[in-house]
């Protein structure tokens, strides 16, 4: 990272890696731990659910493989399709996780789509900041419920680039400009990323971090894509900092007139 | 007497604790966190926490998602 690059600052925590990625989808804790590891995350998230009763009671289970002293863990709401379900799934995240305030709300709102039901969503997010939670957001593309939650008091506002496991990129990039233009608070695309340079266009708009799980999991080679997704949002985080040149209709030319002998 | 865990029926002895519950199905060690009657038991109370006849449990743990 360069030099005049600042850390990641989330919950009064700071972070040196701008990638946040998922442990779903893996096809062993042990890729899992191989791909987080190659991706540099130093936060992944979870989901949160029922155990198996009499079943692989021997089988270690995912918090013994990602340390909670090692990396931050981020419990999500995923499957909360009601207000209630997350705020209940949260509570139960911060118990399991020893008093853990952070958590990533989503609140669902149709199974095809996974868009995210942003009235629940709202509701949800008033009731976690109210208890002491410190919320990453997980939310539309909307300028308008982006700045909404974070006069709410989320932690961060996080809009898709495109449904969640579609790999479709970032669809709107312009939306996702406009709700960066108006953020005080970090400002991470949560879903649509499909291959590194999704999450390299994600930071060059000037978001501050990118969230994905599927671009990695359902990679060919999980632990080679983890490697690339780092190296994309570094070199997308550089080129934002460094300021690209301006879009031309028509050339420029890079070497002089000036002195040809023809 | 019968507890519903996670949607299923479990025998218990009576007067049963939290942590008897946690022990026959093997996760008095394991990481998790337990719901009685929709409301949170901390972890430092399984000892002491008392089971009645239909109490309901969830009882949940972290796996992978995004």
């Amino acid at each position: 990272m360069t030099s005049i690059d600042t850390p990641l600052s989330i919950a009064g925590k700071e972070y040196q890696s701008r990638l946040i990625v998922g442990s779903g989808k893996y096809q062993s804790f042990q890729q899992n731990l191989e791909a987080l590891e190659a991706s540099g995350a130093e936060m992944i998230t979870v989901a949160i659910r029922r155990v198996n009763l009499g079943q692989n009671k021997d089988e270690p289970s995912l918090l013994e493989i990602i340390s909670p002293s090692k990396y931050t863990i981020l419990p999500n709401t995923a499957g909360c399709y009601t207000a209630a379900d997350a705020v209940r799934t949260c509570r139960m995240a911060r118990e399991l996780l020893d008093g853990h305030k952070l958590v990533k709300l989503e609140v669902l709102g149709d199974q095809k789509t996974l868009y995210p039901n942003v009235t629940e969503t709202l509701v949800a997010a008033q009731e976690l900041i109210d208890d002491g939670f410190d919320v990453m957001v997980y939310t539309n593309d909307d300028p308008l419920i982006a700045k909404r939650l974070e006069d709410m008091g989320c932690v961060a506002v996080m809009p898709l680039g495109a449904p969640i496991g579609s790999g479709l990129g970032i669809r709107n990039p312009y939306n996702i400009r406009m709700i960066l233009e108006n953020a005080k608070v970090p400002i991470i695309v949560d879903a649509g990323v499909g291959t590194a340079s999704d999450a390299a266009i994600a930071m060059e708009l000037g978001c501050e971090g990118v969230l994905m799980n599927t671009a990695i999991a359902e990679a060919k080679n999980p632990i080679l894509m983890a490697s690339a997704m780092r190296k994309a949002i570094e070199s997308g985080r550089e080129a934002y900092l460094a300021g690209r040149m301006p879009r031309r209709l028509y050339a420029s030319a890079s070497s002089p007139i000036d002195g040809t002998f023809f | 007497m019968q507890v519903t865990v996670n949607g299923d029926t479990v025998q218990l002895d009576p007067g049963s604790s939290l942590v008897d519950l946690l022990r026959q199905l093997h996760l008095a060690d394991a990481k998790i966190a337990v719901e009685l009657n929709h409301a949170i038991v901390p972890r430092s109370q399984y000892q002491e926490q008392a089971l009645q006849d239909h109490d309901q449990l969830e009882i949940v743990h972290a796996i992978g998602g995004g």
